[in-house]
């Protein structure tokens, strides 16, 4: 290379250093958010969907908050969790976010959110509650607008408790699925005819699997397998001929997104949820009719809960009038939690995680014909989520 | 007992037909032109996504399914042409760093094409359903499908390269390039040809496992993995050992989910158990690798002249 290439060569390393260290210019007069989600690989709509979400809950408030104009960058994680912790890092150091949300996978979350907790930018957790987050681990710059992994499969295991004796229960071998499994066995009070965990997130075919509960023959079957899992896992339990011969419980893996496709399959199946498309409340009516309105489609519970953390990031920042330096005033503004959730109410607990109820949902088919979800019944009132005790807060 | 271990072995050999079809594509290129194709994978892919579209436009699993094979042999042999020609005679790390760009290349090109949301392929009507093979075994028709249809595939190749002139052309470039040259065939043809063989078959495995594992931008690599797993224990360049070696991965793979916890159930402590077996089968055909290497290194049935 010739002298001259050097120079330019240096020059350009010089530019790229500067910008590095200076990241780009300050802009006091914005609120920027980063939201980290998978949108790629076969779960690619959640993100989408989560993402469509967040863009109507701007819509909404004008895409403003508190005076301040908004910009969001969304980054796709790839269900990765190293991915993850880079597009954090890169959103925390480059972008200088104030805030960081999304987040649907629990070991993508483990992974990232101390790049942005230990730089005292507020990660709002918009899906994945893992267990350590919300017990030792908890932390005074996370909040979650979502639920702790165990509630959901906790009332599970009460439903179950009225209406079986045996089940067998299957979720992917992750931080969520294990402690999805850990909730349903808190209040199960029957048999857990057996435990079978499976490769995440590479394993779709569950043949090996499925020809295990035949042989089994077990009173019901629950599973946790979200998304494209979910769609995956209904369609071969058909296939094999055993939908229908033994009854089916599920947790987060039938949801709006596949619905469509499984919803013939898994009509009257009963879920438990902290969410639904019908809760009657007018934040909740607004959400789902506008959101349909917009993208021809009912919401997703993972959409729901972006909505509700763009709602309470507003809250936020309007609490300290657009001053996102004054952050101790952030943190005790996004604690009081002092907006209009989509499911009604909604209170943080000491850990940051949402003290709410938890639903028995099950699949219907709308006045259109279209299948969606019903509340049928409320399992837990004001539910705490088991790990909190062992949460000291930092102040 | 019997009819569970004899479904699990259906299963076992099932997910080895589709190895098969990837691995042997695979072993092909890399025993004959000495290539690493590490975009093998993605012609997979493109092979699901061509079916995914072709299908509901055709209106026919069928026709779909023969469309997307050829579309995507005629995506191999232009790859061959425009980009594999030129790295033969380099070393594997730039064919690896080369194909492993058009890995990035196709996947980005499905999004672009084809969205993020992936798609899926219904199962055929006349395959929805189960066939009972021994009594009380109902067995999914479509997994008897793709298993009957990979055996058909393996034995087609089987028949193409032992018994035709075309196959006696194959193993002669396998064996000594230049001496096959000198004897007058054609090694440039004989070249996009193997590549659109194994694009080919490669598309087949994509669009056979599609209505289990759903279409999506790096579906490919997620079994690439065990496709090179496949090659390197039944020998580089051996269609045989590529064979056995992908029943056996497959077979291991699904005893191991099937059996494998309850054994060790039987042996540790629950919490131990628990923790242990999701790991180790995982783990199983790696092992099963490490060990087939340490005994015979270059695999089950090194093809001659490597």
């Amino acid at each position: 290379m010739n002298l001259r290439g050097i120079g330019i060569l240096a020059a350009l390393a010089v530019a790229a250093l500067v910008f590095w260290v200076t990241g780009p210019p300050n802009q006091p007069d914005q609120v920027r958010i980063g939201f980290v989600t998978t949108l790629t690989t076969g779960t690619g709509v959640i993100g989408a969907d989560m993402r469509d979400a967040f863009e109507l809950a701007l819509d909404h408030m004008g895409r403003t908050m508190g005076g301040l104009d908004v910009s969001v960058s969304y980054e796709d994680d790839a269900v990765d969790p190293s991915i993850g912790r880079q597009k954090t890092e890169r959103l925390v150091q480059r972008d200088k976010v104030h805030f960081v949300s999304g987040f649907i996978w629990s070991n993508v979350l483990l992974a990232s959110y101390q790049a942005a907790t230990d730089n005292d930018v507020f990660l709002i957790g918009a899906n994945a509650g893992p267990s350590q987050l919300a017990g030792e681990a908890c932390n005074r710059n996370f909040f979650s607008t979502s639920w702790q992994n165990d509630q959901t499969t906790m009332a599970m295991g009460e439903v179950l408790n009225d209406q079986v004796s045996t089940v067998y229960v299957m979720a992917p071998n992750y931080a969520a699925g294990r402690n999805m499994i850990a909730g349903v066995e808190r209040t199960f009070q029957g048999e857990i005819a057996d435990k079978t965990l499976t490769q995440f997130p590479d394993q779709l075919d569950f043949a090996a699997e499925l020809a295990n509960i035949r042989a089994a023959s077990p009173e019901a079957v629950w599973v946790f397998y979200p998304g494209n899992f979910g769609t995956q896992f209904f369609q071969q339990y058909s296939q094999a001929g055993l939908l229908g011969e033994i009854p089916l419980y599920s947790t987060f893996s039938i949801d709006a997104l596949n619905l469509p496709q499984i919803g013939e399959l898994v009509e009257g199946t009963q879920m438990t949820q902290s969410w639904s498309p019908d809760m009657d409340n007018p934040a909740n009516q607004k959400f789902v009719g506008d959101f349909r309105a917009k993208y021809g489609r009912y919401p997703s519970f993972y959409a729901a809960q972006a909505y509700d953390a763009a709602m309470l990031i507003r809250s936020a920042v309007e609490a300290v009038e657009g001053d996102l330096e004054d952050l101790n005033g952030l943190r005790q503004a996004l604690a009081r939690a002092d907006f209009q959730s989509v499911r009604g109410k909604f209170s943080f607990g000491e850990n940051h995680f949402p003290i709410q109820d938890f639903f028995l949902r099950e699949v219907v088919r709308d006045a259109d014909g279209a299948f969606t979800t019903r509340i049928v019944d409320v399992v837990y009132s004001d539910h705490v989520d088991p790990y909190a005790k062992d949460c000291s807060m930092q102040p | 007992m019997m009819t569970l271990v004899f479904e699990q072995a259906l299963n076992g050999v099932q997910l080895g037909v589709l190895l098969f079809l990837l691995a042997a594509g695979l072993t092909l290129v890399f025993g004959i032109m000495n290539f690493v194709n590490l975009a093998h994978g993605s012609l997979y892919m493109v092979g699901a996504y061509f079916a995914a579209t072709f299908i509901p436009w055709s209106g026919s699993f069928i026709v779909g399914a023969l469309l997307a094979l050829a579309a995507t042999a005629a995506v191999g042999m232009a790859l061959e042409v425009l980009i594999f020609r030129r790295l033969y005679h380099r070393d594997h790390m730039d064919q690896v760093l080369a194909t492993f760009g058009l890995i990035l290349f196709f996947n980005e090109l499905v999004l672009m094409v084809w969205g993020p949301a992936g798609l899926s392929i219904a199962v055929p009507s006349w395959l929805v359903g189960q066939v009972n093979i021994i009594p009380g075994v109902p067995y999914p028709a479509y997994r008897l499908a793709v298993l009957v249809t990979g055996l058909a595939a393996a034995a087609f190749l089987y028949v193409l390269v032992s018994r035709t002139r075309t196959g006696m052309r194959i193993r002669a470039g396998a064996s000594d390039q230049q001496m096959a040259q000198a004897l007058g065939v054609d090694i440039k043809l004989l070249f996009t040809g193997i590549v659109g063989l194994g694009a080919a078959l490669a598309a087949l495995a994509g669009l056979l496992a599609a209505p289990l594992r759903s279409v999506y931008a790096g579906m490919g690599e997620d079994i690439l993995v065990l496709a090179f797993v496949v090659v390197v224990i039944g020998g580089i360049g051996s269609i045989r050992g590529a064979f056995v070696a992908a029943l056996g991965v497959g077979l291991i793979d699904t005893v191991g989910r099937a059996f494998l916890p309850r054994v060790l159930d039987a042996l540790l402590s629950d919490q131990i158990a628990d923790a242990v077996a999701p790991a180790l089968s995982t783990t199983l055909i790696y092992l099963t690798m490490v060990v087939v290497l340490a005994i015979r290194p270059r695999g089950l049935f090194p093809a001659p002249g490597q």
